[in-house]
């Protein structure tokens, strides 16, 4: 019996100088930040503080570092795919050989959407939502620190495949056949399936514990119709996380029993049906574009309102449009494989229902523009991304509706102009959502606001090189460019994929402005301090607390008559001050989350190298873990009410 | 706060009490795994007829031991039932009684459901066989790993009782232990339904 499983050292990627470059660097930059921390001795702090924090905004911090991170990764990856395909037309090979050229792109797709979108949005929602509703935390907060741990280990495994093994070829959502052990026999496939596994299990609990946090715990005073329209957007994309995760899942498990038990859910053989697999992974999958889109629709709405210094247009009709989304996302995901040859009638239906959430998505961009028409409009970067969002977002939804036609999407599908479109959602919707929502609240989280002039050069890059490295896609797709093309023997094509190079080269200059607006905005921090709270003079209970919130967000729990609910206070003048202070509970920090998450890797890796025991080990540790949390006596703190009157009493006094 | 938020309309009355807060979450749980089954069942679904030339529906349920089985699972919750009323009176023995009543119950289930299990693979009807045989022991087994889960999950509970005894936090751990036990009832009735009686007639 081999103790290491399938593990050996020809698993180190010696013989491949880009891998081995590319994760020589990255082993130095963990080492060096280890070692920095290590030196400055931040570890008790980091500990303490950070990694065992159950504070809804700390969660919510750590969860848009690691998106930050794996954009760097992500797009590294983007770049070796443009400068591929930039060069290696006609009888040139580029430096990529095929197997790794495929790595690239389906770790690309699997990092952009799993770990850089997700953990983005969901970490805009943890630090915005319990602020928003005026409560102290949300439902479950130790399960929230679980959640963030595991989608933490999913990240750390699919880059552990760059070091030790390989990452799958199969594109982004591993279709079978070629997903299955007899074409994919390598350990590339596995460390998707379980690094997806693990950390869609963490995206499952934040859809419950979200979606019971803003059903079951808002301020006193807030009905459903007085709720922010981020926290209806974000309760309409846990509702779908809650409702799609399941069947990933679900579909996933399927293929693992194929893959490790010989199984024949999607194998050529034993009668087993690929389609089967294509439908069920795309009944998550188009949920899940919109459980990234449409909290980046709440930010906007927010965005948009605070800057123009005017009620949100038709706050009832965009609830309605997201809860209508929210449905029929449901509906259309046959328009992922028009060409499964399902029949007419039912390419129609889906065709149909496609070009109808177009519907409910426009109601929203023409509330946003009357929300802005005849508003004292701030050109601030927020709003310079939700503009260039809205532009942006509109073209991309319009090739979508030429996508939804069936016999148009036979000529499309597959091709670089379906890549075009979905970039055209993604980083124009999604992405400028993220980064608008990440300016947004900066100030509220750490106490400073961050460049303007830095955030809007970054922003200038983005829209100008989307549009350099995307417009080209488009083109390409209707000449006939298929998709994930390691080389081609078309010379037409290259004058436009160099044009995509150059745009991703400003892409990335706007990458680096994202950096540097960072760096300089922390280097004089002192300058630009946010005293008030209110930095933007903005609508939403969030702004009413200190920047940054104390843990327990409010002193006493925040009365709520009016939609907007700290502007009619502020009109008001209705001071949110107390007449008495209470001692709080707050939910006491706990290792549970990291140290379950740990595990978790532990048994992930064991499971991709077949090392049994080790996978018994891990299991048994996480459950202990559970166990030893569940006989924990200490499960809250108690603040006193003379600390909590000081805090308040200190930021009342303050900027006045 | 309690007389300012007493005419308050539900929805604007603040944050519910921790006991429907962690029901209500436990509930949105349920429905996701109820979610996750969905799609199990329509992939068996699917492919309830692919046996490539294997055995079918037909050959390998045995209707009794089915049968046998769905009473001691229904059987089980009753006891689940009988329990929750125990802790709501705070009283230690009946809980203890009921809680064994509702082990023995669901292990024997389980017990059946393995020697079915057992049955087939000796007959050669593995999962390995067909595509209908993959679906069939993932979707049965798939419900089999919960009622042990739930069964280890009940050896904890009642080591909870016995330890911190009928605390509010222990209490709510065994609201959403029964929520769990009723819900597994509705699946297996599900399963009884499209696999053994409609898999039945071949």
């Amino acid at each position: 019996m081999n103790l290491l499983g399938k593990l050996s050292w020809s698993a180190i990627p010696i013989h491949e100088p880009i891998d081995m470059i590319a994760s020589g660097l990255m082993i130095f930059a963990v080492i060096a930040i280890l070692i920095w921390i290590t030196a400055r001795g931040h570890w008790p702090y980091l500990w303490n503080e950070w990694l065992t924090s159950v504070d809804h905004k700390r969660i919510g911090v750590m969860y848009c570092v690691l998106a930050l991170v794996m954009l760097l990764r992500g797009f590294t990856d983007a770049l070796m795919m443009r400068s591929q395909q930039a060069f290696a037309a006609g009888g040139s090979h580029g430096y990529l050989p095929p197997e790794h050229y495929d790595q690239v792109f389906s770790a690309h797709g699997t990092i952009m959407i799993f770990f850089m979108a997700m953990p983005f949005v969901i970490g805009l929602m943890n630090f915005a939502v319990p602020l928003q509703l005026g409560i102290r935390d949300v439902a479950f907060p130790t399960l929230n620190s679980v959640s963030l741990w595991l989608t933490a280990s999913g990240v750390l495994l699919t880059n552990m495949s760059l070091v030790v093994g390989e990452f799958a070829r199969t594109g982004w959502l591993a279709y079978p056949p070629l997903s299955e052990l007899r074409f994919s026999p390598g350990v590339g496939v596995d460390y998707y399936l379980w690094a997806l596994q693990i950390s869609g299990a963490g995206s499952l609990m934040t859809g419950i514990n979200f979606t019971t946090t803003i059903l079951k715990m808002r301020a006193p005073g807030m009905g459903y119709m007085r709720m922010p329209v981020f926290c209806w957007t974000s309760l309409a994309a846990n509702l779908l996380i809650v409702a799609a995760f399941p069947v990933l899942t679900a579909t996933f498990a399927m293929l693992l029993l194929d893959r490790y038990l010989g199984f024949h859910f999607f194998t050529a053989e034993g009668q087993g049906n690929q389609m089967m697999y294509v439908n069920l992974i795309w009944v998550w999958g188009h949920p899940e574009v919109y459980i990234l889109v449409l909290p980046a629709f709440g930010i906007f709405s927010e965005v948009i309102a605070t800057f123009s210094g005017k009620p949100l247009f038709g706050y009832r009709s965009m609830v309605a449009a997201t809860m209508a989304i929210c449905i029929l996302s449901f509906i259309v995901w046959l328009h992922h494989f028009f060409t499964m040859g399902a029949g007419a009638n039912v390419n129609g239906f889906f065709g149909v229902m496609t070009m109808i959430i177009a519907v409910p998505t426009g109601v929203k961009i023409y509330n946003w523009l009357f929300t802005m028409y005849g508003g004292r409009v701030r050109f601030t970067a927020p709003i310079l991304w939700s503009l260039g969002f809205m532009v942006t977002f509109v073209i991309g939804g319009m090739t979508g509706v030429l996508l939804a036609v069936p016999p148009a999407d036979f000529q499309l599908h597959n091709s670089l102009f379906l890549i075009a479109h979905f970039h055209n959602v993604i980083i124009g919707g999604v992405f400028f959502g993220a980064v608008a929502g990440y300016m947004y609240w900066f100030p509220k989280a750490f106490g400073f606001t961050l460049d303007e002039r830095w955030g809007k050069a970054a922003f200038w890059c983005w829209f100008i090189g989307f549009y350099l490295a995307f417009m080209p896609l488009y083109a390409l797709g209707l000449m006939g460019m298929t998709r994930r093309m390691e080389r081609y023997d078309v010379p037409q094509w290259q004058p436009w994929l160099i044009v995509a190079a150059i745009g991703a080269v400003v892409i990335l200059a706007g990458i680096i402005c994202l950096i540097v607006q960072l760096v300089v905005s922390i280097r004089t921090r002192e300058e630009r301090r946010d005293l008030t709270g209110d930095p933007w003079n903005g609508r939403t209970l969030e702004w009413s607390t200190p920047s940054p919130p104390p843990p327990w967000n409010f002193p006493t729990l925040p009365r709520v008559t009016a939609k907007d609910a700290f502007w009619v206070m502020k009109n008001a003048r209705q001071g949110v001050q107390p007449r008495a202070y209470e001692p709080i509970e707050m939910p006491a920090n706990t290792a549970t989350g990291f140290i379950t998450a740990f595990f978790a890797v532990v048994t992930g890796f064991a499971l991709i190298w077949h090392i049994w025991w080790m996978a018994g080990v891990g299991l048994i540790g996480a459950f202990v873990t559970i166990l030893v949390f569940a006989w924990r006596e200490e499960n809250e703190l108690e603040v006193a009410a003379a600390e909590v009157a000081r805090v308040d009493r200190s930021y009342r006094a303050g900027p006045a | 706060m309690h007389g300012e938020t007493a005419m308050l309309p539900d929805t604007e009355a603040g944050p519910a009490s921790r006991r429907i807060i962690v029901g209500y979450g436990f509930w949105i749980f349920l429905l996701s795994d109820i979610v996750m089954f969905s799609a199990i069942f329509a992939t068996y679904a699917v492919l309830s007829r692919a046996t490539a030339g294997g055995p079918g529906g037909p050959e390998l349920f045995n209707q009794v031991s089915v049968a046998i089985e769905t009473g001691s699972l229904l059987l089980s919750s009753y006891a689940c039932g009988l329990m929750s009323l125990a802790i709501g009176a705070e009283r230690q023995a009946p809980t203890y009684l009921a809680a064994a009543f509702t082990f023995a119950l669901g292990a024997l289930f389980l017990g059946l459901e393995l020697r079915e299990f057992a049955g087939m693979i000796a007959r050669g009807a593995t999962p390995q066989r067909s595509a209908f045989l993959s679906a069939f022991f993932t979707l049965v087994g798939c419900h089999g790993a919960h009622v042990t889960a739930g069964l280890l999950w009940l050896i904890i509970m009642m080591a909870q009782v016995a330890t911190k005894g009928f605390s509010p936090i222990v209490c709510r751990r065994l609201l959403c232990f029964s929520l769990f036990w009723h819900a597994l009832d509705i699946i297996w009735v599900g399963i009884f339904t499209v696999v053994y009686l409609i898999g039945i007639r071949g």
